[in-house]
């Protein structure tokens, strides 16, 4: 296990996935190094999405290898937990448990997975309500949260589980504008503390704030890895600078 | 406004309350039409009514007869037969049992309502409350004259036949939603099967093939009493209409609920517990109140095997030459009785729907 502390946090070796005909990722690979901030963008049914919940087990990849932390997954229903127990995910709706409140939402896996006593639980869930600024709705419901709020409760219920690493798909895309900026600002202290992220957004200047890496993902293809800098300076390939130039609206 | 007298202010309240009132009875052609419709209708009955229930009503007479001439409700059958109409044939001197039980499991029902136990403790009250049940009925230890089944009769006759059908059924319940949504294919097939071949058939014609298909199943000479075959059969017959209930419920689970479960690392039966389930059956609380309430009002179908309900007392108390005219009073006290829980049941679903509504969003 020497490669899992020096190798790749996340890692997909030519991995390819297929929703019956359609060929939904085709020969990704990324590496994505502890602490490294990748934001993942390209046009809707690029398979970003899928890419993303490959990592978790969310989706099942047909050829290929994924590796976290130097487990592979497969088949193995133990790898499987593991990478889970590792690997934070932020959804597009939130997906909040609505029966629960926030508090209970975010001690529940830590007691049940992480064995965590209910105490601990407590306090841990109380120190990341307070790192998402709302340590006040601990006792609410979901649904009497506004939305930006809710999305705020799904990050400190992913890091309730102290995770080597966060996925987020699309955060903020569900959000009305004036909300947007309360998460993003979330997102921003999180990777300046040294999370590996991989982040699914059309948010430029977020990704041009904190990432390290930008994909460019189209057919299900990685089209283009750079530094921001230069993805959005110069992107090489057309069809990544005909989409930052609908995106960026110029 | 201040300085208006007191009884300016009272008789303002008044009018704005005789102003809303108005809106509410008189609003509009039609509404003003089936306000005075509503009002004759009881203008024509209610009269009748009170004097027939109240008035020339005879709460203590000798027969029949003597009701009749007094023109009214013949209460006095009621109180001259509640006793065996609530307990049947049970040994007179022993009936205190009979009303201990039903107050166990009024105690139990509203211990469960209040919710205000911990899951624990209330599942052990109910082991508790229902082995009680059963020594009181059954006797034989601590003293009580051993009564067998066939004389438990009447109210604690049903509530034990529902209560014990809900208990069973719900599990079984569960267990055939699961299987109906299962990806084995032989588990499905099952469930679909089992789960349309006992809602397609009658109630009725399952008790008597209960009565009859139950003991072939047991070892010779293994005796099960009548009431035991019924309570099994009335399980699975329950547990089929609960299923279907239960899995509308798990079908209104969106995807994200369950994604959220794993991409947390819970396992499937966390996943089931701490989130699919609740979900899934505070949704269906109307439901499952429903197939209650029909199921209890479906404990009156077991005199047809020879089991003895509270309906059936009264039919067996109606025999009593004194009281053969006291039918209509019988029917009506049965009918109340009846009622009253299933109302209490009702009352019940909505307070919880109510209390389970923030929790939706
Ligand atoms: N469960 C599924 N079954 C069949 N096809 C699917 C499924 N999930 C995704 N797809 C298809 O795979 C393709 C990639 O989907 P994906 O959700 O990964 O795209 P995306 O890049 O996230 O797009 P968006 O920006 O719209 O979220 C799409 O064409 C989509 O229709
Ligand atoms: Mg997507």
């Amino acid at each position: 296990m020497s490669d899992a502390r020096t190798g790749p946090m996340i890692e997909l070796r030519h991995v390819h996935k297929w929703f019956g005909e359609h060929h939904a990722l085709n020969d990704v690979s990324l590496a994505v190094r502890r602490g490294e901030r990748v934001v993942v963008c390209g046009p809707s049914g690029s398979g970003k999405s899928t890419m993303l919940r490959c990592v978790n087990r969310l989706e099942e990849h047909e050829r290929g290898q994924i590796l976290v932390d130097g487990i592979e997954l497969t088949g193995d229903i133990r790898h499987v937990d593991a990478i889970r127990r590792e690997v934070g995910m932020v959804f597009q709706q939130f997906n909040l448990f609505p029966h629960l409140t926030v508090l209970e939402n975010l001690v529940l896996a830590p007691v049940w997975v992480r064995r965590m006593k209910r105490r601990e639980a407590e306090e841990l869930a109380v120190h990341y309500l307070e790192r998402v600024h709302i340590p006040e709705q601990a006792h609410k419901y979901p649904g009497q949260l506004s939305g930006g709020q809710q999305q705020r409760v799904a990050i400190a219920r992913a890091l309730c589980m102290k995770p080597q690493a966060m996925l987020f798909d699309e955060p903020t895309s569900a959000l009305d504008p004036e909300m947007i900026k309360e998460v993003l600002d979330v997102m921003v202290e999180l990777a300046q503390s040294g999370m590996t992220m991989i982040c699914v957004t059309h948010e430029m200047g977020f990704a041009r704030e904190v990432a390290d890496t930008m994909v460019f993902m189209d057919r299900g293809e990685i089209v283009e890895t750079a530094p921001p800098k230069e993805f959005f300076a110069a992107p090489k390939s057309e069809r990544a600078r005909l989409f930052l130039s609908q995106i960026l609206g110029h | 406004m201040t300085d208006a007298p007191a009884s300016a202010v009272a008789h303002s309240a008044l009018a704005a309350a005789v102003r809303r009132w108005r809106a509410r009875l008189f609003g509009g052609v039609l509404n003003s039409l089936l306000t005075l419709l509503v009002l004759y209708l009881l203008a024509r009955t209610l009269p009748g009514l009170v004097e027939w229930a109240l008035l020339k009503a005879s709460f203590a007479a000798p027969d029949d007869r003597v009701c009749q001439a007094a023109g009214g409700a013949c209460w006095a059958f009621i109180g001259d037969w509640f006793r065996f109409i609530l307990f049947g044939r049970f040994p007179y001197a022993e009936q205190w049992r009979p009303a201990l039980v039903v107050l166990i499991f009024a105690a139990l029902l509203l211990a469960s309502f209040a919710r205000r136990l911990p899951a624990r403790a209330l599942a052990l009250t109910w082991v508790a409350g229902l082995c009680a049940v059963l020594v009181l009925m059954g006797g034989g230890v601590f003293g009580l004259t051993p009564v067998e089944t066939d004389r438990w009769n009447g109210l604690p006759l049903a509530l034990i036949l529902a209560v014990g059908g809900l208990g069973g059924g719900f599990p079984l319940a569960l267990l055939l939603a699961f299987g109906r949504r299962s990806s084995l294919p032989a588990v499905r097939l099952l469930s679909i099967a089992y789960i349309e071949v006992a809602r397609g058939v009658p109630f009725i014609a399952w008790l008597f093939l209960g009565l009859i298909v139950l003991p072939l199943f047991l070892p010779q000479g293994f005796d099960i009493a009548k009431l035991w075959r019924a309570e099994v059969t009335f399980i699975l017959f329950i547990a089929a209409y609960l299923a279907e209930v239960v899995r509308g419920g798990l079908q209104a689970i969106p995807r994200g609920q369950y994604e959220a479960a794993d991409a947390l690392g819970l396992g499937y039966v966390q996943r089931l517990r701490f989130i699919i389930l609740p979900q899934a059956l505070s949704l269906t609380i109307p439901a499952q109140v429903n197939t209650f309430i029909g199921a209890f009002k479906d404990t009156v179908l077991i005199s047809i095997i020879g089991l003895f309900d509270p309906l059936q007392d009264t039919n067996t108390a109606l025999n009593d030459p004194a009281w053969r005219m006291a039918y209509i009073e019988g029917y009506v006290f049965i009918a109340a009785l009846y009622f009253v829980f299933c109302y209490l049941m009702s009352l019940y679903s909505r307070r919880l729907e109510r209390r389970l509504a923030p929790g939706r969003g």
